[in-house]
């Protein structure tokens, strides 16, 4: 039962993913497509702890964390790229 | 190591001294230190005389490299004592010369003599070994020396086109004679040339046996200047006359007829070597003489003469190899042939030795060689013209000297031919008389040319630099001896019949000589009234008739163009070569890396392709496929439509997110693929990477930042597809022909009992295989230091500013 269930969950994961790699593929903007990479990235989260359960394994909780620090650093990253069009500004100079 | 072995290598270590003795001794001229070596080799190998008489012959050895089978064999039978007397009673004669010639004060004398004695050591080297390696070792010697002497006076632009031209010409042939010597080692499995020789009845059907004979002619064809490889020779000319008297004239350009004479026992039986020595050399013979005509300058005449001579002494080499065909041995005619060739040999040494000491010294008292500038020196040189006259008749056949006893013997060994019916000769033969001949008429003109048009005649002082006057004795010394030995052999020309050409004849064609016996030698004046006597006296009349005709004939020297001689297709070759390499490089190195992709991608898939195919190596096998999961397919859809977007996106950011979603989308294959290190990694990797890019494309200049789609190519698409269908195809063969086990079980069996972890992926790569773990930490440590290098070290920007 428990399986089906994450199956299908997973099925609508990746449907969920595949909506978001439309929307960064055709997003019509930047700031569309980092979101959408960002939804990504959580989405990630997801499927690696659906996978980790159905694998019956302990062993990607490391990834999942990983993965949500990524997700936050590289959006901000992006979105201080779009802000500033620089990402470690070098102060030195001021 | 013996006493032979250090009269070889004696010249060498004398050229090491030459500096010391020339700075250490300014007043005395450095050529006397050298002229003691060679008298003294010639006194020694004077001692092999009574030795090689008897047809016997001193070997000594000693290893040099004993695990390839080279040791350096010297050798000494009558060929190589005859020649190593050349060798050194030339090469003093001409150190005595250039002590006159060669001023104490203007010329760089070390270097001189240096060369010169690197040159001796080299001939001595050539003609006394008997294994093939050192042979081909001091022939290239000779060649580079010769092309240090040619280029003596290296600030004139002539002397380095000769020297180059000469190099060029010999080391080819030097090179194509190595893979002869070669190809005869495999044959025969030795280096030796006298066991070779041995054995030289079973090499004639060994299939190597052509290409061994043609490699080895073309190396001795060049180095004695033989049609069409002659050319080197009249350009080498623009070295000082010492070295064209003793290289060009007496031992270098003899070198070649060494080589011909001393293999002629092993390939002498074949019919190709009778008609490719004999045929070429007669050929030779009759341009060189009729070449030599048409030159204005001295030397050029001399060497067009050399040339022709040469030409036929290896002629008579050529047909003195037909003895070896005929039954009848008692009363053997065609031995004749190489004995004429031997003697004839020793004639053109003496009298063109001192020809061209004869034109040195013209050279030297008026400051011109140009024939059409000299003229009536009788009176101020007759001693030189005593020399000249002597040289040249000799050289014309003329009697009572040594050229018309060689002469005679000449036309009977190529009248014998007529008698021969092997080889298919038939008619062919009659061309050998006559061109010989001809060329013998031509001969006579140019030698009547040296000696008439340069002492007789009108005296031109206004076009002279200098007022001619008689030379220094010490320069008349040597050419006066070489004229006296042109009288000697020629009035006495049996004192050489068995001291020296006897054994160098019977070393040429040993199969024709039995132990103890010797060769019927007899040169005598008179052969009687015969066909050879009547070409003779044709020679002298037709020769005499033309040369006082000469102003109206030489027109047809004219009616050949100037472009179509062997030097322009030389040069031309030269051009052509040089530019079309140039141009083929250029065709094909673009300077674009997408050109190289391609050339490496199509080879790539091209060569694969053909293995695949040739092999029949593609195979299928779906038994050990794992079965396929539902996330599987959609993360394959999912990374295949990301790669589609980096091909078709428009705009780079574009393009660099999508590379990030199909790294992350490989980071979620490891997960479902069990392998959490691995994802960790790529995840981290990609991001940092994705970072990079981004940097990348945001310091991109402003002109280029062109937001276009990249645009279609069919080549490129045909090739990327050709490379992604190869690979698979290969992934799936491999993955059908698993043979072996994979070796895992170990480590999964003692990951924890020896290693003690429980990780198996980190301990592989710190335990069981950590030493790739250690270097990838040093790719890692460079990669960084570069990067920080690139960034900080900006030594173009500083040169910049300095140069403002």
């Amino acid at each position: 039962m428990l399986e089906l269930v994450m199956k299908i969950s997973l099925i609508c994961l990746t449907l969920s993913m595949l909506g978001l790699v439309y929307r960064l593929i055709k997003g019509p903007t930047v700031p569309d497509r980092v979101v959408a990479l960002d939804a990504i990235g959580i989405n990630l989260v997801a499927i690696i702890a659906i996978i980790s359960m159905l694998l019956n394994t302990n062993a990607f909780l490391d990834v999942i964390l990983l993965m949500g620090i990524l997700a936050f650093i590289g959006t901000v990253a992006f979105a201080k790229f779009l802000e500033k069009g620089e990402i470690i500004e070098n102060d030195r100079n001021q | 190591m013996s006493l032979l072995h250090l009269a070889i290598f004696s010249p060498f270590l004398m050229a090491i001294l030459i500096p010391f003795f020339y700075k250490g001794f300014k007043s005395i001229h450095t050529g006397w230190f050298v002229l003691l070596l060679p008298i003294l080799l010639f006194i020694y190998f004077l001692k092999f005389l009574p030795v090689t008489r008897n047809n016997e012959f001193v070997q000594e050895s000693f290893d040099w490299i004993p695990s390839l089978g080279i040791s350096f064999t010297a050798y000494v039978d009558g060929l190589g004592v005859l020649f190593a007397l050349l060798i050194s009673g030339i090469g003093s004669l001409v150190v005595l010369y250039s002590i006159f010639y060669l001023s104490k004060v203007k010329e760089s004398l070390h270097n001189f003599y240096v060369y010169l004695l690197m040159f001796m050591g080299a001939m001595l080297g050539v003609v006394l070994s008997d294994n093939l390696v050192t042979l081909y070792m001091f022939w290239e010697l000779t060649s580079i020396s010769s092309f240090l002497l040619i280029a003596y006076w290296y600030d004139r632009e002539r002397s380095r086109y000769g020297a180059l031209k000469s190099m060029i010409i010999t080391v080819f042939g030097g090179l194509s004679m190595f893979g002869g010597f070669l190809l005869l080692s495999i044959m025969g499995d030795t280096f030796s040339i006298r066991e070779l020789i041995a054995q030289s009845d079973q090499l004639v059907d060994h299939p190597l046996f052509i290409g061994a004979l043609i490699l080895v002619l073309l190396g001795a064809f060049t180095k004695s200047a033989q049609f069409p490889f002659y050319i080197w020779l009249p350009d080498a000319m623009e070295a000082p006359t010492p070295v064209s008297a003793y290289l060009h004239s007496a031992t270098m350009v003899k070198a070649g007829i060494y080589l011909v004479a001393r293999l002629s026992p092993i390939f002498a039986f074949s019919s190709s070597w009778f008609w490719l020595v004999g045929g070429v050399g007669i050929f030779t013979l009759f341009w060189g003489s009729f070449n030599a005509i048409k030159q204005t300058d001295l030397k050029g005449i001399l060497a067009f003469s050399t040339v022709s001579q040469l030409g036929l002494i290896m002629s008579l080499l050529g047909v003195g190899a037909a003895a070896l065909h005929v039954d009848f041995l008692d009363d053997n005619i065609y031995t004749l042939a190489t004995i004429a060739a031997v003697f004839h040999l020793i004639n053109h040494a003496t009298f063109k030795g001192s020809l061209f000491m004869v034109v040195g010294i013209v050279d030297h008292e008026t400051g011109t060689r140009d024939i059409r500038k000299l003229g009536g020196l009788l009176s101020f040189m007759p001693v030189t013209f005593t020399i000249a006259l002597i040289g040249s008749f000799s050289m014309a056949g003329l009697p009572p000297f040594n050229g018309f006893l060689s002469k005679e013997m000449f036309f009977t060994g190529m009248v014998q031919l007529l008698e021969l019916d092997i080889f298919n000769l038939g008619t062919w033969a009659i061309l050998f008389p006559v061109l010989a001949w001809i060329g013998s008429v031509f001969t006579f003109i140019y030698s009547m040319m040296i000696v008439f048009k340069t002492f007789t005649g009108k005296f031109q002082p206004e076009k002279l630099e200098v007022t001619p006057h008689e030379a220094p004795v010490g320069m008349l010394i040597p050419p006066m001896i070489l004229a006296a030995l042109v009288i000697v052999f020629g009035l006495f020309p049996n004192i050489l019949a068995y001291s020296l050409i006897q054994p160098a004849a019977a070393a040429i064609i040993p199969s024709l000589v039995e132990t103890g016996e010797k060769l019927h030698v007899h040169i005598s004046f008179w052969h009687g009234i015969n066909l050879e006597l009547f070409m003779t006296l044709g020679v002298f009349a037709l020769g005499a008739l033309l040369y006082v005709t000469l102003n109206k004939w030489d027109k047809i020297y004219r009616l050949f163009p100037g472009k179509v001689t062997l030097n322009v297709l030389y040069d031309s070759a030269l051009y052509w070569g040089e530019k079309g390499s140039s141009n083929l490089t250029k065709s094909y190195m673009t300077g674009f890396i997408r050109t190289y992709l391609v050339y490496i991608f199509v080879f790539f898939s091209g060569i694969l392709a053909f293995t695949m195919f040739s092999k029949d190596a593609f195979k299928m096998e779906t038994s050990n496929l794992a079965s396929i999961g539902l996330y599987e397919i959609a993360l394959v859809v999912l990374i295949i439509a990301s790669i589609i977007t980096i091909l078709v996106a428009k705009s780079r950011l574009t393009a660099i997110i999508a590379l990030g979603a199909v790294g992350y989308t490989v980071s979620l294959f490891f997960v479902i693929f069990r392998a959490p290190d691995l994802a960790l990694t790529q995840l981290v990797i990609e991001t940092v990477s994705v970072a990079l890019f981004l940097l990348c494309f945001y310091h991109l200049p402003k002109l280029s930042r062109h937001e276009e789609r990249m645009s279609f190519k069919l080549g490129n698409a045909v090739i990327s597809l050709s490379v992604g269908i190869i690979v698979t195809l290969i992934a799936i063969a491999s993955h059908s022909n698993k043979l072996f086990d994979p070796i895992s079980q170990y480590y999964i069996e003692n990951t924890y009992e020896k290693a003690a972890g429980k990780n198996m992926v980190n301990v592989i790569l710190v335990d069981f295989r950590g030493f790739d773990t250690l270097f990838e930490i040093c790719v890692l440590g460079i990669a960084a230091l570069g990067i920080f290098g690139m960034i900080k070290l900006r030594l173009e920007r500083g040169r910049a500013n300095e140069n403002k």
